[in-house]
């Protein structure tokens, strides 16, 4: 009875300030999807806030930002703004797929190895093997052998990954298997398919969803890497990496060339790890303790 | 003890042998050619065939990977396809400024990070603590060349306190090879302190949580021996572990940090094969990296033992 009254007393928070109490509570997950979002919106909106970032000026060249151009020009006189919004697009393409793609295979991976001893033993002695290889090296030798394009540098990135995810789905599934309800679910004759899809699968949801944005944003790191060293995607495309390794010998007279797209990447990787660490805390009680 | 030990060994040659197959088979999986792969886009027919027969890629495919492992195993990694060396041999002439590099990044980071991660632990919760975290995401966030390039234009460019590119021997003198290597290690060790400085921070406040720390405190224990003794030596397992593991992000680092600093190691030597696809180079270097990273981790599994003697052989 009283609930009643007090609930029709007040009315439902409007949607602002639902926000505001969101973003109060957990300041990084607001301050990470906030920034996030605006980068994406950016690089979505790129023809239409940007001008042309493959035409080169050789008039323009070198030139330090001014009101024609925010950030300034390259060493092609080609607009550095333009060039910086239309990197995010790879950036975050590369991130979002390669989070995708290495939660989609690791989940299948340590489903199965959780719940059969036999796949086990030979699956995660193949994932240590994965692992010991430094993931830049196994994507530079990928990329040399299959080209550079950007399908080849998302497999590429995606594949160290994968061990990593399978390794904390398999250790949820392990934890998970021995409880009552599984065991409750095995009596009454689930099947297996049944019981790792519909009991078991939903525990790994939570620390999954973390560990993707972690995967995100290092896999953003780990293309510009390529990008900069020359075996990311075809140099004509600009990418945050390679307008950097093309600078690089301006540093002194141009140093906008290199920190515009510098600072994007940096600003991006922070807002997706801010992101991250938000949401361990909110979803992962057990791991933000640890951390 | 021994006997732990040669368990250990023995199980890192399956990891090994996984490592190896990954490594060969790359070349083998992509469709195509891989004589034409390497050959590049310009090649001729007689190109390819030259290099097909050099590789020994006109063999079965069982028969190359059995005299690969073999010559592997023995030190011999191939010829590399642009400068008609030994990749081995390449490898040793680099090796210098690499092991220089990260063995001073190595001692400098675990230091920085051990000792801000026990200060944040201690002052959980203070301006001091927020600090240290902030920092930590920071470190995670910034890739090692925007780091690279923006020390070189403060310290190099602007300050002029510092060289701003290269690699001076050690047979030099040691402060003139220190001086070069300054930059380019903090530029690597950023994201493995953030690391270490998270996990020491995190393994320390479960400690400081347990009775006997309250005991200690209470019986009168000076507070830095309480958090060195007492707490440290008990919050050392993750952070020996997170150290092991975090060496691979130092073997990525250096090779950008390498081309950042035009530091003419082994990273070098990768990305220069990188262009001229030889893939020799590329293949040889993962292995060893690879081997490294192995041989690291192994060694943290036999640190844990005097750690812990709770932990049996």
């Amino acid at each position: 009875m009283t609930t009643a009254i007090i609930a029709a007393d007040c009315p439902a928070p409007a949607i602002a300030d639902r926000l505001r109490i969101f973003a109060r509570r957990n300041p990084t997950i607001a301050i990470g999807g906030t920034l996030l979002a605006l980068v994406s919106l950016a690089a979505a909106a790129a023809p239409l806030i940007a001008g042309d970032p493959i035409v080169f000026m050789p008039i323009n060249r070198l030139k330090p930002p001014s009101d024609e151009f925010l950030l300034g020009t390259d060493s092609l006189g080609r607009d550095v703004f333009a060039r910086t919004i239309y990197g995010a697009r790879i950036s975050l393409l590369v991130g979002l797929t390669v989070a995708l793609f290495a939660v989609a295979i690791g989940l299948g991976i340590g489903l199965a190895s959780g719940y059969y001893r036999r796949v086990d033993a030979v699956v995660m002695r193949l994932m240590d093997g994965i692992m010991a290889i430094p993931a830049i090296l196994l994507a530079i030798a990928l990329v040399s052998v299959m080209g550079s394009s950007v399908r080849v540098v998302i497999v590429a990135i995606a594949i160290p990954e994968i061990p990593r995810v399978a390794r904390l789905v398999r250790s949820v599934v392990l934890s998970v298997r021995e409880l009552p309800y599984v065991d409750a679910a095995r009596a009454s004759g689930s099947k297996v398919r049944k019981i790792l899809l519909r009991h078991i699968l939903p525990s790994t949801i939570p620390p999954l969803i973390v560990q993707a944005t972690y995967i995100c944003a290092s896999a953003i790191l780990v293309e510009a890497g390529l990008s900069f060293l020359g075996a990311g995607t075809p140099p004509e495309f600009p990418t945050w990496g390679n307008m950097i390794a093309q600078s690089r010998l301006y540093l002194a007279i141009a140093p906008w060339t290199i920190f515009a797209p510098g600072a994007c990447l940096a600003l991006v990787v922070l807002s997706i790890n801010l992101l991250g660490d938000g949401l361990r805390d909110r979803l992962d009680p057990r791991l933000a303790r640890r951390m | 003890m021994a006997a732990y030990i040669a368990r250990r060994l023995l199980a890192t040659i399956p990891v090994m042998a996984i490592v190896g197959i990954f490594v060969f088979m790359l070349l083998h999986l992509t469709p195509g050619d891989p004589a034409a792969i390497i050959a590049g886009d310009n090649a001729t027919e007689q190109n390819i065939a030259a290099i097909r027969a050099r590789l020994g890629l006109d063999r079965p495919l069982h028969e190359q990977f059995a005299s690969w492992v073999w010559n592997t195993v023995r030190g011999d990694l191939g010829i590399s396809m642009f400068s008609n060396m030994p990749v081995t041999k390449l490898v040793l002439q680099r090796a210098e400024p690499t092991i220089a590099l990260t063995i001073t990044t190595l001692i400098v980071a675990v230091t920085i990070a051990i000792t801000v991660g026990v200060l944040a632990a201690w002052k959980v919760g203070t301006l001091l603590d927020r600090a240290v975290m902030g920092f930590a995401v920071m470190g995670f966030s910034v890739p090692v060349f925007v780091v690279g390039y923006l020390l070189v234009y403060v310290f190099s460019m602007k300050l002029k306190w510092l060289p701003v590119q290269g690699y001076v021997s050690i047979d030099q003198g040691l402060w003139p090879c220190l001086r070069n290597l300054i930059l380019p290690s903090v530029a690597l060790g950023l994201a493995y302190v953030a690391l270490i400085a998270r996990i020491t921070r995190a393994s320390m406040l479960e400690v400081l949580a347990e009775d006997y720390i309250r005991t200690a405190n209470a019986k009168g224990v000076a507070t830095s021996n309480v958090l060195l003794r007492h707490a440290l030596k008990n919050a050392a397992v993750p952070i020996v572990t997170v150290i092991g593991i975090g060496v691979a992000l130092l073997i990525s680092g250096v090779v950008i940090t390498e081309s950042v600093f035009n530091i003419p190691g082994v990273g070098r030597l990768v990305v220069d094969a990188i262009a001229r696809r030889d893939y020799p180079i590329i293949q040889g270097v993962m292995i060893i990296f690879s081997g490294v990273y192995v041989l690291v981790n192994l060694a943290v599994d036999l640190v844990y033992t005097f750690l812990d003697p709770r932990i049996r052989y």
